[in-house]
């Protein structure tokens, strides 16, 4: 049984989440004030997942602010950079607005902010 | 002269639930000024997410927060005037601003909200040595160029101070594909919050330095270089302890500081602890009927308690509206051991309603008590795991306990 110490990044408190690993899965966690923070601790040990937000050049040449609507494998965000650095859309756009279907795993890359 | 009933001074977080809740308090007209063209303030460039966790349950982008609270504006008959700057405000509640439609005016208020916000400490407060190359920002600067204009202020950065925007911008930039070669703190604690601390910088190994600042800036037309040392207790560069980094980019995320100017010079008293205005429970500052909220008065970790604190203003600017002036009936609030600021600094002690006191402390502090007394009376403590500058505190003062205070008030961290 292997012993990880994390922090848990779901809300500011920063909870410290003390994890028993076995077999590759968490089988005790203690230190977390909240369901979230279970949650994050399972899947960090197994596969940490982050939501990536950036930036997308429209063809105005506005930045638009960006995120995925879900997180992605903290291996793959360089990959999901690669691509965010690839697209363009066009103004005006809403926040919510699709730039990106599945950009990795199911999850899209929406508008974070509105640019008229 | 134009006439409001309210005028808020800022358009940023602050003034944005400022606005909103004095309408919603009765306060039926309303003004914002804006300086940038659009509402928002510094949530238009903050692009990461983690706002309004607090508030709204859910993880939003900077501009997503903003949106919630500018669509609430729009929904309500408040006037907004962007791209206008406020250059004087005086005492008799007059506001002297200008913009390019209606040349230099003046705005008579009723009541007036300051929520000009803050502004970043620049490398001039902090004495480093070394010539003046280019390549050198505060890290709010490095975040507009990047997630507004859209271009990289550099490719190789060191970053000084780990406030929350400097570790922001750390991962912003290696996103981006810079090499963030380091990020220095002075203190032997970081002022950013934990949850920055991994996922800004663990997650892309980027190392933290504590105790370590920067000796030098090499570097003629464009930074090439910077030295960082170890420092000690005294915070002293210790000789021999020198690292050298190559790099294009230094970045300075080394604190914020209330935006105050227009607060001074109408002559509303300052705390030199906040650097923003002393003021009562009700945000009102020592000019009846002059409020204040958000970072221009005490910087905040948070948005969500800027739009919480802001809310308490809007709704005491109302009131003072409407109802007239209030008279104050206060204690003062004062910051004691361990405790480096306490806000509200004024408390009324005939209020029927609870008073939430917030404050910082000086120093990590672990298995500490919180203590708030008046002379030897303990009124209020609470045992406290781990107290940390980075994170502010709050202690909730009932009205019950508030008709036990006959004097004034000190806070204090003991057992430390």
């Amino acid at each position: 049984m292997e012993k990880v110490n994390l922090t848990c990044i779901e809300c500011p408190m920063g909870c410290r989440i003390e994890v028993e690993v076995e077999n590759g899965k968490a089988v005790s966690i203690t230190g977390n004030s909240c369901p979230r923070g279970k949650m994050y601790a399972e899947n960090e040990v197994v596969c940490p997942m982050r939501v990536v937000t950036s930036t997308v050049r429209s063809k105005s040449g506005k930045m638009v602010p960006v995120k995925t609507d879900k997180p992605v494998k903290k291996a793959l965000i360089f990959e999901v950079m690669k691509t965010i650095n690839s697209l363009s859309c066009n103004t005006p756009i809403r926040i919510g607005d699709i730039i990106c279907e599945n950009i990795s795993d199911g999850a899209n890359l929406v508008a974070s902010g509105n640019v008229d | 002269m134009m006439n409001y009933d309210i005028v808020v001074i800022g358009g940023g977080p602050a003034g944005l639930a400022a606005a909103i809740s004095a309408y919603d308090s009765g306060a039926k007209n309303i003004l914002i000024l804006e300086r940038e063209d659009k509402l928002g303030g510094i949530l238009n460039q903050c692009i990461h997410n983690g706002f309004g966790l607090t508030r709204f349950k859910e993880s939003l982008s900077g501009p997503e927060y903003a949106y919630r609270f500018i669509e609430e504006v729009k929904n309500r008959d408040i006037d907004v005037f962007l791209n206008t700057t406020v250059i004087s405000l005086s005492k008799d509640k007059k506001v002297t601003a200008i913009n390019s439609e209606n040349g230099v005016f003046t705005v008579k208020a009723k009541a007036i909200i300051l929520a000009m916000g803050c502004r970043e400490r620049s490398r001039g407060a902090l004495n480093i040595a070394g010539s003046r190359p280019a390549g050198i920002y505060s890290a709010g600067t490095a975040q507009k160029y990047v997630n507004i204009k859209g271009y990289m202020p550099g490719k190789s950065v060191v970053i000084l101070g780990s406030g929350d925007i400097g570790l922001i911008m750390a991962r912003r930039m290696t996103l981006e594909g810079a090499k963030v070669h380091a990020v220095c703190e002075i203190m032997p604690y970081s002022s950013g919050l934990k949850r920055n601390i991994v996922q800004c910088l663990d997650d892309f190994g980027i190392p933290l330095y504590l105790n370590h600042t920067i000796t030098k800036i090499e570097g003629k037309e464009r930074v090439t270089a910077v030295e960082i040392s170890e420092v000690d207790e005294k915070r002293k560069p210790i000789k021999g302890t020198e690292m050298r980094f190559e790099c294009d980019t230094v970045l300075f995320s080394v604190g914020l500081i209330p935006e105050n100017e227009l607060t001074k010079n109408a002559g509303i008293s300052l705390s030199n602890r906040t650097r923003g205005a002393i003021v009562s429970q009700n945000r009102e500052t020592d000019v009846p009927g002059i409020f204040a909220c958000g970072n221009v008065l005490h910087v905040h970790d948070l948005v969500d308690f800027v739009s919480e604190e802001s809310e308490l203003a809007g709704k005491s600017a109302a009131d003072y509206v409407i109802n007239g002036e209030k008279e104050h009936n206060s204690v003062n609030c004062i910051n004691g051991k361990n405790i480096s600021y306490v806000l509200p600094q004024k408390i009324d002690t005939d209020l029927e309603e609870n008073v939430k006191v917030f404050f910082r402390v000086s120093g990590t502090f672990k298995n500490c008590t919180f203590k708030l007394s008046c002379g030897d009376k303990v009124i209020i403590e609470r045992k406290k795991k781990i107290a940390v500058p980075g994170e502010m505190e709050t202690l909730l003062i009932t009205s019950d306990k508030l008709k036990e205070i006959d004097g004034d008030l000190t806070l204090s961290l003991e057992g430390a």
